[in-house]
């Protein structure tokens, strides 16, 4: 086998899994979409925040230290105790119910009816507000995050590949993982949809707001279990992005990238996340090997945005996304 | 006027019961307009009730105070015997008061089978991680309240279209499917906003039969909103007439028939 195809073998393989990781983010944004039409701005600060809560939990460190020693004159940081990443990502869970119960009682409950672009431009707020909670709470500075995840090269496809092609293959376990985690979300997340009566009533609120309260659901429950949904895809995108790239401001930067994978899947499918993300994941690595070379590199910067870009303009409802009908 | 509490028989041998629901004194306003001045009337358990007038007589206005989509700044609701405090929409709905809506509103991206299941959310008590674990309690659940679901969509003769999704349905059957839903919360009182508006002949007779098989199969309480006064006259067993929002009338049909404040309102007379 020529030694280039073995290669594009491999950055595709490595594509894949970069994509699985921005699929991760845009689900998030997908689920809030479609139950609510809020396109939420703060999806990636809320993986940051996820993040740093569950770093901060397994450390004990004590939140608002910062701000309790400067009242108080006190020097506390720590509790002096680790908990367990288990029950840390329990806890963690148990926030992010708490932030999507408070997003839903003190933003969304006050502005029903309002039109999309004021709604965007309130999460565009709840961004910044999440983000100087985050600092405020957990400090500003950069924190690894191990929760037990396996990391470094998977020895096995290495010794496999090498006896095949006579060059082994640099698969990062962590990526490995992050892909099998992924799939596991995404068909619990379709199961729960399609199958449970909250699912169900999810989807009767995405479809017609007036007819679900008529059958009776109570639309605030269903906001702030979605908002709480979006809280645990944010803290699993938080682990997997933390872990492998430190727990950081930059983490929040992930949902720009989240952008380009919605806007070829369309904002309102799931499975397109899922698609989207692995061509953006893919295509992105695959034009760095061959075409970057020639212009210089550092293609991966902007590829994504000029093949939604692209997209857009012939079909701006996305891959899977509903078609955008107006009558007149 | 029939003040029977206890109720009443029927010409054609239905019993009818109790009151069920009584309004009293109901003033609804937006700003300025009075949409419902000042109006009392009860819902007899097992009758059907219209609620009759021309346009923007307040109809409409009045199913959405009884269904809790508006609350009215005067008056107050009696539902089964005791005063009903400020509700929303949706804990009107788990009371046991289903309605339908003048401009239907289904849930278009579904199949019927699922939005007629949606009316059943109601009687779902397992919770998540039963249903996660599905064997069980929540199979028992959902096999049950599928069986409830597809003796209405035989009874309305929508079975042919169950896995049909919803928004490919011409308008006549979309009203069929909306009623489906809402009978299959088992409500003690179906609201009906115009259960006829936008259909023809046909299709009318088809949903008048419906309505009163349902009343008569199920013995569900019907309000309904109409203003196409002949095909409420054969329906209902009593008719609230409306106009400008007061109330002009109130009684049988004959009664109301006759009533000279509702012809006029119906004909147009001159005030000069």
């Amino acid at each position: 086998m020529p030694e280039q195809l073995v290669f594009a073998m491999e950055v595709i393989l490595n594509g894949l899994m970069a994509g699985v990781l921005y699929a991760l983010v845009a689900l998030g944004f997908v689920l809030i979409y479609k139950a609510s039409g809020i396109f939420n701005y703060a999806q990636g600060v809320m993986a940051l925040f996820a993040a740093m809560t569950l770093v901060g939990i397994m450390n004990g460190q004590v939140p608002f230290a910062h701000l309790i020693n400067a009242i108080f004159g006190t020097h506390i940081h720590y509790f002096g105790w680790n908990v367990p990443a288990l029950l840390a990502i329990i806890l963690t869970m148990g926030v992010m119910v708490l932030l999507a119960w408070c997003v839903q009682r003190f933003v969304m409950r006050h502005l029903v009816g309002q039109e999309p672009i004021i709604l965007f431009m309130a999460t565009i707020g709840l961004a910044y507000f999440l983000e100087g909670v985050a600092d405020l709470m957990w400090g500003s500075e950069i924190k690894t995050l191990d929760v037990g995840l396996p990391q470094g090269i998977n020895l096995w496809i290495d010794e496999t590949t090498f006896n095949i092609f006579d060059y082994g293959f640099f698969i990062d376990n962590l990526d490995i993982v992050a892909t099998i985690i992924a799939a596991l979300l995404v068909a619990a997340l379709v199961a729960f949809s399609q199958y449970t009566k909250q699912g169900r009533a999810m989807r009767a609120v995405a479809d017609d707001h007036q007819a679900a309260l008529s059958v009776g659901i109570s639309l605030n429950f269903i906001w702030v279990m979605v908002w709480s949904v979006a809280g645990f895809v944010a803290l699993v995108a938080g682990i997997m992005w933390g872990t492998k790239s430190g727990v950081q401001f930059s983490l929040s930067l992930i949902a720009l990238k989240a952008l380009p994978v919605l806007m070829l899947g369309g904002f309102t499918s799931i499975p397109g996340a899922i698609v989207g993300g692995l061509i953006i994941g893919v295509g992105e690595k695959l034009f760095e090997f061959a075409i970057g070379p020639l212009v210089g590199g550092a293609t991966e910067n902007w590829f994504a945005y000029v093949l939604a870009l692209i997209f857009l303009v012939f079909r701006p409802q996305g891959l899977f996304g509903e078609k955008i009908i107006e009558r007149v | 006027m029939l003040d029977n509490s206890e109720g009443y028989v029927t010409e054609d041998g239905r019993k009818i019961g109790g009151v069920v629901m009584e309004m009293k004194n109901i003033t609804l306003r937006f700003g300025g307009v009075v949409a419902i001045k000042d109006i009392s009337f009860d819902i007899r358990e097992g009758e059907i009730r219209a609620i009759i007038g021309p346009n923007g007589a307040g109809k409409s206005s009045m199913l959405n105070v009884i269904s809790g989509f508006y609350v009215p700044q005067e008056g107050e609701v009696w539902f089964h015997g005791s005063k009903r405090p400020q509700m929303r929409p949706f804990e009107v709905a788990q009371q046991g008061i289903a309605r339908t809506f003048q401009n239907i509103a289904l849930f278009e991206g579904m199949s019927v089978l699922d939005n007629v299941m949606t009316g059943r959310l109601g009687y779902m008590k397992t919770n998540i991680f039963q249903q996660a674990w599905w064997k069980g309690k929540a199979e028992a659940e959902e096999t049950e309240n599928r069986e409830a679901v597809e003796k209405i969509i035989d009874f309305l003769e929508i079975q042919h279209i169950r896995k049909t999704p919803v928004s490919r349905l011409p308008y006549g059957l979309k009203k069929r499917v909306e009623l489906a839903r809402a009978l299959a919360a088992e409500p003690k009182l179906l609201l009906l906003d115009e259960p006829m508006a936008g259909m023809n002949v046909e299709e009318k007779e088809d949903m008048s039969r419906f309505i009163l098989d349902v009343n008569d199969e199920f013995g569900t309480t019907i309000a309904l909103i109409e203003h196409d006064m002949g095909v409420v006259m054969d329906l209902s067993d009593r008719v609230v007439v409306m106009d400008y929002g007061k109330k002009i009338g109130d009684g049988t049909p004959d009664e109301v028939r006759n009533n000279q404040e509702v012809i006029d309102a119906y004909l147009g007379v001159s005030h000069d």
